[in-house]
């Protein structure tokens, strides 16, 4: 980023700002100063319109006072032409910061005699130069010339002269040249004298669509775009995309957006979206898309912040009327200005012309949420290789702005998973978070179900949930998970009911089996006094006998000594008298 | 038939004393008083001096010689060497000698 800065900075060549959107992110900074550059194109292809508004854009913002020498138009006719597109040449006219100058040469007016140059033109150019100090000059367009006068040596001869005049003068120009047949540049070759910098401009219709289309063929010293771009007239005059070039530079907050439905919160890590995130709902016809894009732009009016609905299916009072069905009352805050509906056919305009509808609207509203209802219709009969870029353009103008967008779309898959994502894998990759919608058909009923595909950022639920739309809003309940599919719908709630009494059941028996348990152990208890009363008669029993033994062997003893003594005595007393004897 | 007597009112504009202005003057006076003695006035516009006229006629190339009376107007565009083509853009008949 640093480095193009400075590339910037530096230029090789020094550069006339054009000031019209895009042209310059092409060309680097803009038409090669002091140089004439040639812009040709078929009829109706914009090239008075380009040529004006580098005009006055030069005049009114650059400070470049501009001569506009028409060959065509006069200068009422320009003057209202491009009042339409908010330029008012009439008060810069007065201010002296443009000249308008109408080139009126009639054939049949004319008689040649003899030699003669163009000195007249160059006279009235630098007249006209002189008078407002000019430093840019348009010539629309010159071949008018060749109609007029029938001696084309002298003409070739006097533009090469008038175009190295331009040049020496310092005069930032514009030649403008219809285009050729087949491959030539322009009908009368200016070409060979123009070569600094040739653009192209291209109308061309396909699929009854048309489409402007933008070229820098060339662009002598200096580097380029040289890719074809699209480019419209809108409002504000000339808008070629990109409009904000293909950059990956918005910044990422981390703050979170709830979604209006708190399951989804939920689903989506707990707190919602990102602020400034893309999200996709995708899905078949009558999945609910519509009704998630609606909700997400009712919780931001409610967290009172803008939104703005983009619809491309329903008319503004249609929505209004069917999301209230829903439980979603849009109209109140219509009336406090925080909901703009826009509904327009898609195929109105090119997706060209509907994206800088949109930019302008959104850059008029500032919005906080844009939903976008539905992107599929927009990219109708289109390749993917050609919406892509245009939704990239899109939603890099959305994220600079920190706005979260919802888009939906409309899947053209059958009734498989892996047909439906594989249907929106162009656009997918751009999104920040993706949520599918699926009708689940079962059981004589066909559900809607929801599930994240993907949130980057956030640890999101991998489950999938049953999507109930009913007149109290939007709500998301959890699926069962039968033996081979999920179940939904009166399915579910046969489930539920089921496993309610089965619950119940087994509560029952729980609380049978406590009481069994309290009872036992009442037995046990008893058992075990029981026994405890029989160990204590035991132990009575024993010591019982023990002091009975003992007792009666202190007494044996006793008896025995006395005997002894007894016997003793008798003894001693038979020997005392044995020995007395 | 004679030529009908009315005015005509020419007006040439050259840029400077460049061969070709000075030729287209010579030539155009003398044309003139050939063919319309007594009926034409003449007046040279230069450019280079007057650069701010040269839009009123619509002036690309010069010399331009421009036949404002009688309507409609004409213009003849280069030195006025060729006699006859002049004549004819002026719609004069010539005066045959």
């Amino acid at each position: 980023m640093s480095k193009d800065t400075n590339a910037h900075a530096t230029p090789v060549l020094p550069k006339s700002p054009t000031g019209i959107t895009g042209l310059d992110e092409i060309t680097g900074g803009g038409l090669p100063t002091g140089r004439p550059t040639l812009v040709c194109g078929s009829a109706g292809c914009g090239k008075t319109m380009l040529a004006t508004e580098f005009i006055v854009r030069g005049a009114a913002e650059f400070g470049e006072p501009g001569v506009f020498l028409m060959f065509e138009e006069n200068a009422a006719e320009l003057t209202a032409n491009v009042r339409s597109l908010g330029f008012d040449l009439e008060r810069l006219v007065k201010e002296k910061k443009v000249l308008l100058d109408h080139v009126h040469i009639e054939r049949s007016e004319i008689e040649e005699t003899g030699e003669y140059d163009l000195e007249g033109l160059f006279i009235r150019l630098g007249h006209a130069i002189d008078s407002i100090g000019a430093k840019r000059v348009v010539l629309d367009t010159v071949e008018a010339l060749f109609a007029g006068l029938p001696n084309h040596g002298i003409l070739r001869a006097e533009l090469r002269r008038l175009f190295r005049w331009l040049k020496d003068r310092g005069m930032t120009a514009i030649i403008t040249g219809e285009k050729g047949d087949g491959n030539a540049i322009t009908r009368y070759g200016l070409e060979e004298y123009v070569a600094d910098c040739v653009i192209t401009l291209d109308h061309r219709v396909t699929e009854q669509i048309s489409t402007r289309r933008l070229r820098v063929l060339k662009y002598r010293g200096s580097a380029h775009g040289t890719n074809e771009y699209p480019f419209l007239i809108g409002e504000r005059g000339i808008s070629v995309l990109p409009i904000t070039s293909l950059r990956l530079d918005h910044a990422a907050p981390s703050e979170r957006l709830c979604t209006g439905i708190s399951r989804l919160d939920e689903m989506l890590g707990g707190q919602g979206v990102f602020r400034g995130s893309s999200v996709l709902v995708s899905g078949a016809p009558g999945t609910g898309k519509s009704s998630i894009g609606a909700k997400f732009a009712e919780a931001a009016c409610r967290r009172g912040e803008r939104a703005l609905l983009f619809a491309y299916e329903e008319s503004s009072a249609q929505i209004v009327r069917n999301m209230r069905s829903i439980g979603i009352d849009l109209a109140p805050w219509m009336e406090k200005g925080l909901l703009q509906i826009h509904a327009s056919r898609p195929t109105l305009q090119g997706l060209e012309q509907h994206l800088v509808g949109l930019h302008d609207t959104v850059k008029a509203f500032r919005p906080a949420v844009v939903v976008v209802d539905p992107i599929s219709n927009l990219t109708l009969d289109r390749s993917d290789a050609e919406v892509k870029p245009t939704l990239m353009r899109l939603i890099d103008f959305l994220k600079q702005q920190q706005i979260t967008t919802v888009f939906t779309s409309l899947t053209t898959g059958g009734s498989t998973a892996s047909a439906a994502e594989d249907s929106q894998v162009g656009v997918s990759s751009l999104m920040d978070a993706w949520l599918l919608l699926r009708n689940v058909e079962f059981n004589g009923e066909r559900n809607r179900t929801l599930y994240v595909l993907k949130a980057r950022g956030t640890a999101h639920s991998n489950q999938v949930r049953e999507f109930v739309l009913s007149d109290a809003g939007i709500a998301l309940v959890d699926v069962y998970l039968g033996a081979d599919r999920v179940l939904t719908g009166t399915a579910r709630v046969a489930q539920a009911a089921h496993e309610h009494s089965a619950a119940e059941l087994r509560r029952e028996d729980h609380e049978r089996k406590l009481r069994q348990l309290a009872s036992k152990r009442k037995v046990i208890e008893a058992q075990i006094a029981a026994l405890n009363a029989e160990g204590e008669a035991e132990e009575a029993e024993v010591k019982f006998a023990i002091a009975h033994e003992t007792l009666r062997e202190e007494t044996t003893q006793q008896n025995s000594a006395d005997m002894g003594q007894l016997r003793g005595g008798e003894t001693t007393a038979n020997k005392a008298t044995k020995g007395k004897r | 038939m004679s030529t009908i007597a009315m005015n005509y009112e020419l007006r040439l504009y050259v840029a400077g004393q460049t061969a070709k202005s000075i030729a287209a003057v010579a030539n155009l006076k003398r044309i003139c008083e050939t063919h319309l003695a007594g009926q034409y006035r003449i007046e040279v516009i230069d450019l280079t001096k007057t650069p701010q006229l040269a839009a009123g006629d619509q002036i690309l190339a010069l010399p331009t010689l421009v036949r404002r009376l009688p309507e409609p107007i004409k213009k003849i565009i280069g030195d006025l060497s060729d006699e006859e083509r002049v004549l004819v853009g002026l719609d004069v008949q010539p005066v045959k000698e």
